[in-house]
């Protein structure tokens, strides 16, 4: 007791969780706010949300090349977690720019909704700055107990309602091997801090092959590759995509995303390094079928959301690829893409928001014949961002996945590469038929509801560029996410 | 010392046509502002690369790199935007530039009125942007980028009558079968990019990995593999069997892209990826044989099913399927240089046929407008007697028609009759390969003719009412038709062979490029075999007069004879040993033959064999999308279950291990 | 080592049996006159109105939740006091932050009007 008293009052060090701190406080001055407001006018609280997630950013920065820890190993904001950081920001930033109308549109106009998408981001930076395994499993109950919420937000679509209980069960159920994991690695280790492990990993050569150690290290991933929607753990997100707001779907697929790959790498690779032999084959194979599960699933769909789920399903096959080489050019290359996504797939989003009508039955395929015509700047930002997911140079997506698959080629994994090339030659099939739809169909109706809002057209101009800027000049982010990693 | 500097405005040009082209187009909307901006583009950029060209030809150092910005930097490998300048990129984009600006010029008559006219030009400005890419690039990423970009472009201008569901069917088509093109291309570069790595070299540059492709074993397994694999990605764009396929129906699209892309410029980029990577190739035996023998197969066998099309491009489209088979053969025999001075003469005569082709079209398709028919005009056997109606059409159109059948003194003859010499000398080469190339020779100038017989000469058979509407189409037309034509007739000068008396400069403006690797493992043509030459050159003329002796013979002296010929057939047996019809029987025979032999290749192969394969491997994937979808049934407790299972089976793979 | 848990075998059996003999004894020797009311499941409460598979108001809900909320407050209060002094003014002003957001929360709820039956 009085060394743990000791030990927490040594290690204070506000500077380590300023980002988080700041978001949070943001967070309850807007839900304070919101309760003083009469109900609907939720402009105001949008607009603070991104005044908060600016200021963040500039305190985040703070962090870059200047690595603060604190809290008894609990935090640690290092380049690693600012790089993070910024993904998570930007992913938030895009999708309040989206929300406002969108929400008026839908009938929700729900001032909640912008504090839990501040503290669903303050959770995910948690996660990335976690150096503790606790510290980690803290973070992604705030990410997901915000995201339950907001899933389940529209409290009269029954889609949506599915879409929040699905999401809670299971994510409590994954959750559960979570904790259950983590607690087998304590009964290995004798501690939850990441670096301790690794050290006492290190010192007993003798327990890494011990069945203890691998079973935690399993059990704790499946937490993790849930969140990442992973194959075979990935059977929510369609439903979970299809059934929440847009905007939040938008949010889900990046955020979350990439908090948990944040997290599984610091583990992995700080934590669990003695054990890279038994996770590389893991996420090998697991990479493999996320891929192959995620495109040929989507090949069917004919709900955009739905089809752009899957796309994410494969996405995440795409970036684990990157873990399972191991080395600076692949790791650096989640990093990377991981941003990429965040710009390209939210981008999409955005224009589904604009392209939706109230109740959104039409964002089909069908819907969207002529569409590229009627609406010329969001089917040329359509396009640009579903060329990017198919990887064609020179976009985002392209350069995402080259860094990945040669980090890849790298390590002599030059089938998984091959493997994903060609996963990424029949994600076109589905990708290009939206383009096929918008361009070579005949339009069935003139599109004169879509409104050009400020907020979403703003998101779609800055994914567009930095879709364009990541595709043409990866170098410079390229040098920062190899800065980042450990 | 000369500066190579603005190399890149040879590519930005046709970029920012299609970005005015593309943002302001609609809001322009006068027709002759977009049409000039777009045809601007693309001449300054053919003015850049005049000056280019000639700086090039007057310089010692031939091989020059200038370095925009670094585009990815992984460890040691750094990968730029980089243009790489040498003899062979420099008479790329002289030919695209070129021939580019005379089609976007004709595209201006062409498409006047067309529905989506600023689309046009600005995804025409974008092929020509991309395509500049793809030949210009220092690095196999940046020529990737041009590659994906022309494949892109070319989907959409086919596309381009979107209503119309065949042209929707052969974009998507084209995009597909040239996807898997593309991923060979891919694994070739990712093979070629390892094997390399495990030397300790990481790179994409051509220069680099031409200095170090010796590291790896000649004709190994991984040269092999790796070149095959960039000859898939070669065989999708180029139109080459198995592959071929969407070329033809790729005609859906407007006549001028047909010229531009589908027969000048983007299907030749498999072949100038092939001299790109001469040094790779040629350490790799095998494969020169495999690219030998798909060229001289895609060649007979393109040219035989042209016989009996009697669509006037589908007939172009076959032919060109057949040409870049000669370029094919060249390439695997190891005549490079021959290979790329065919490249360039077909450029020449194959766009002038299309555009020729599309005059006609045009004027047919006016005349029915205005008689108000429907009849289609694309179809020969309503054509017949333009030559007085459409002189400028016609000369060009013929004087194009003889360059591709071979006859001597014209382009065609020069740059085709390498490739059958050097087929038949080279050290990779064989008999076989020029008889094959021969025979098909033969058919090229009888299907030419016939083609040229149907719709220029005899009596015209178009209906009444529209015949009087048939004119001569307008000076922005033929203007392009007469540069093209003069350059089909004068274009092969320059590589006028030595036998000839020639100087052949062509190949020594090439050398630099080609001579390391043929040096180095000795592909040259065999001095034994020597003799040959002028008897070889004569069997070539001989065959290209039989041919087109055969077609005068049947369309035009005797226009009811394929007719009768057809008829005859079903009493063949007992006319066989009549011995007044034997010559008659022999040629209808034969070409009845051939005919059949084609639309069997056409309906019988193409169809069930082809589509059979594609549409299989569509299902397979489709099958288990159904089975997935099916596990998917949103049943929480089954998605729980799916968890658990997976947990389950991890673990006791862990636990078997 | 297993001794130490004679005892307490000893007790459950004892207590089993003294459970189940009784239970068995008053069923054997009792005196029975059944009649409506004793046969009702409360003998001597409320008379049974309606069923019991009723929907209860989600106000109930929302209460319960928000007094969990508050009193797990209580349970992190214990901890702090039993080390208040050797945390010092740090301490209190940490636990002074945590009251303020629960304060924060409690506010919304009030505002919101959770607290409000009608």
């Amino acid at each position: 007791m009085e060394n743990l008293v000791q030990l927490a009052m040594q290690n204070v060090n506000f500077a380590a969780i300023m980002p988080s701190l700041v978001l949070c406080c943001f967070g309850m001055a807007i839900l304070l706010i919101n309760v003083f407001m009469p109900r609907g006018k939720t402009t105001s609280a949008s607009l603070i949300s991104i005044i908060a997630l600016l200021v963040t950013a500039v305190v985040s920065l703070q962090g870059w090349n200047n690595p603060q820890f604190g809290f008894a190993g609990h935090v640690a904001l290092d380049n690693f977690a600012t790089f993070f950081n910024m993904t998570f920001l930007l992913a938030a930033g895009l999708t309040i720019l989206m929300s406002d109308d969108y929400l008026r549109r839908e009938g929700y106009p729900i001032g909640e909704y912008y504090p839990l998408i501040l503290f669903s981001t303050a959770g995910a930076m948690w996660m990335a700055s976690g150096t503790d395994l606790m510290t980690i499993f803290l973070g992604l109950e705030v990410l997901s107990i915000s995201l339950y919420i907001l899933a389940g937000m529209f409290r009269h679509q029954l889609q949506s309602n599915e879409a929040g209980l699905k999401y809670f069960l299971l994510g409590a159920f994954s959750t559960g091997f979570l904790l259950y994991g983590i607690a087998l690695l304590y009964g290995v280790a004798g501690t939850t801090n990441v670096a301790d492990i690794g050290l006492y990993l290190s010192a007993h050569p003798a327990m890494i092959g011990n069945p203890m150690t691998v079973a935690g290290m399993l059990l704790m991933s499946i937490g993790f590759l849930f969140k990442i929607a992973a194959a075979p753990f990935h059977m929510w997100t369609p439903d979970v995509y299809q059934g929440a707001p847009t905007p939040v779907t938008a949010f889900m697929s990046a955020g979350p995303k990439a908090a948990a790959f944040a997290a599984l790498m610091r583990i992995f690779i700080l934590g669990l390094a003695g054990l890279q032999s038994e996770w590389t084959s893991l996420l090998w194979g697991l990479a493999i079928l996320t891929m192959i599960i995620g495109n040929v699933t989507a090949i069917y769909q004919t709900n955009l959301k739905r089809m752009l789920a899957y796309s994410s399903i494969a996405h995440a096959g795409y970036a684990l690829v990157g873990l399972v080489a191991a080395n600076a050019v692949g790791v650096s290359g989640i990093l990377f893409y991981m941003l990429a996504y965040t710009f390209m797939n939210l981008g999409a989003f955005a224009v589904l928001v604009l392209a939706g009508k109230k109740g959104e039955e039409n964002l089909t395929l069908e819907g969207f014949s002529g569409f590229g015509f009627k609406r010329p700047f969001l089917g040329v930002a359509m396009t640009i961002f579903l060329l990017s997911l198919m990887g064609i140079p020179p976009t985002a997506g392209f350069a995402g996945k080259f860094y990945i698959f040669a980090g890849a080629i790298k390590s002599g994994y030059i089938w998984l590469a091959i493997i994903g090339v060609l996963n990424s030659a029949v994600s076109l099939y589905y990708y290009l038929r939206v383009i096929v739809y918008m361009y070579f169909k005949d339009p069935q109706e003139d599109y004169s509801w879509v409104s050009m809002h400020t907020g979403a057209v703003v998101s779609i101009v800055i994914a567009i560029v930095g879709v364009l800027y990541l595709g043409i000049i990866p170098g410079k982010i390229m040098e920062m996410a190899k800065l980042a990693i450990f | 010392m000369h500066d190579y500097s603005l190399i890149w405005l040879i590519p930005f040009f046709p970029l920012v046509g299609f970005i005015v082209n593309g943002l302001l187009g609609k809001k322009i909307g006068n027709e002759k502002v977009i049409g000039a901006i777009g045809t601007l583009a693309i001449a300054a950029s053919f003015v850049v690369s005049c000056k280019m060209f000639f700086q090039l030809l007057g310089d010692v150092e031939k091989t020059h790199e200038v370095i925009l910005f670094s585009w990815m930097s992984v460890g040691q490998l750094q990968i730029d935007w980089g243009f790489l300048l040498d003899p062979l990129s420099a008479l790329m984009i002289m030919v695209v530039t070129g021939v580019g600006s005379l089609i976007h010029l004709y595209s201006n008559g062409y498409m006047h009125g067309e529905e989506g006219f600023y689309r046009y030009f600005a995804y025409l400005n974008l092929f020509c942007f991309s395509m500049l890419m793809l030949v210009l690039g220092n690095n196999a990423l940046v020529m990737f980028v041009g590659w994906e970009g022309v494949g892109l472009c070319s989907y959409l201008l086919i596309g381009y009558y979107f209503e119309k569901k065949s042209a929707g069917d052969a974009a998507k088509k084209a995009f597909v079968v040239n996807r898997v093109g593309d991923f060979g291309f891919l694994i070739g570069l990712f093979t070629l990019f390892w094997a390399l790595g495990e030397h300790g070299v990481w790179t994409f540059q051509f220069t680099k990995i031409a200095e170090n492709a010796h590291l790896l074993p000649a004709g190994g397994v991984v040269v092999t593999v790796a070149t095959l694999c960039f000859f898939l990605g070669a065989t999708g764009k180029s139109a080459q069997i198995p592959l071929y396929t969407w070329l033809p129906d790729a005609m859906e699209g407007p006549t001028p892209v047909s010229a531009l892309i589908h027969a000048a410029t983007m299907v030749t980029a498999g072949v100038y990826m092939i001299g790109r990577m001469n040094g790779l190739f040629s350490m790799a035996p095998d494969t020169m044989m495999v690219i030998a023998i798909v060229g001289a197969a895609t060649a007979i066998f393109a040219a035989s099913i042209g016989l009996a099309q009697n669509d006037i491009k589908r007939v172009l489209a076959y032919s060109t399927v057949s040409q870049l088979g000669y370029m094919f053969l060249a390439m695997g025999v190891g005549a490079f240089s021959a290979g790329i001075f065919h490249l360039m003469t077909h450029a020449f005569f194959k766009a002038c046929l299309f555009l020729g082709s599309g005059s006609v079209i045009h004027a047919m398709h006016h005349a029915y407008h205005k008689a108000h028919l429907h009849d289609d005009p694309q179809d020969m056997r309503n054509m017949g007697g333009l030559a007085k109606k459409m002189p400028i059409t016609f000369i060009t159109f013929f004087i194009s028609t003889l360059a591709i059948s071979g006859i001597p003194g014209l382009s065609g003859f020069f740059s085709k009759d390498e490739i059958l010499w050097w087929a038949f000398s080279s050290t990779r080469g064989g008999w076989i390969l020029w008889l094959i190339g021969f025979i098909a020779a033969g058919m090229t100038a009888f299907y030419m003719f016939r083609l040229v017989f149907m719709t220029f000469f005899g009596k015209q058979k178009t209906d009444a009412r529209a015949k009087d509407h048939v004119h001569e189409s307008p000076l922005v037309i033929t203007i392009p038709l007469m540069v093209l034509g003069l350059l089909a007739l004068v274009g092969g000068w320059v590589g006028i062979p030595a036998a000839l008396g020639g100087a052949n400069r062509f190949e020594h403006f090439l050398a630099p490029v080609f001579e390391h690797a043929q040096e180095t493992y000795g592909i040259h043509s065999q001095h034994s075999l020597h003799a040959f030459e002028f008897p070889l050159m004569g069997c070539s003329i001989g065959i290209a007069l039989v041919g087109i002796f055969l077609a005068w013979i049947m369309y035009v002296k005797n226009p009811e004879l394929p007719g009768r010929l057809v008829a005859r057939f079903r009493w063949l047996h007992t006319a066989i040993f009549n011995k007044w019809f034997v010559d008659e029987l022999y040629d209808g025979l034969f070409v009845n033959a051939t005919k059949r032999l084609g639309r069997y290749f056409w309906k019988g192969f193409d169809v069930p064999v082809i589509d059979g394969i594609v549409n299989g491997v569509g299902w397979l994937v489709q099958g288990s999308s159904r089975v997935l979808r099916f596990i998917q049934n949103g049943q929480i407790h089954s998605y729980a279950m799916t968890m658990v299972l997976g947990m389950v089976v991890i673990v006791a793979v862990y636990v078997f291990k | 080592m297993l001794d130490s848990y004679l005892p307490i075998i000893v007790l459950i059996v004892i207590a089993l049996a003294f459970a189940v003999g009784t239970i068995v004894m008053s069923h054997l020797i009792g005196h029975r006159k059944p009649s409506a009311v004793k046969l009702a499941p409360y003998e001597c409460g409320m008379p049974l109105v309606g069923s019991a598979r009723e929907r209860l108001s989600i106000k109930f809900y929302i209460i319960a939740m928000l007094f969990i909320v508050f009193d797990i407050e209580a349970v992190f209060l214990y901890p702090w006091a039993v080390v208040f002094k050797r945390l010092g003014m740090f301490g209190f002003a940490e636990m002074g932050v945590f009251i303020f957001i629960l304060l924060v929360g409690y506010v919304y709820v009030w505002k919101k009007g959770a607290l409000e039956w009608e």
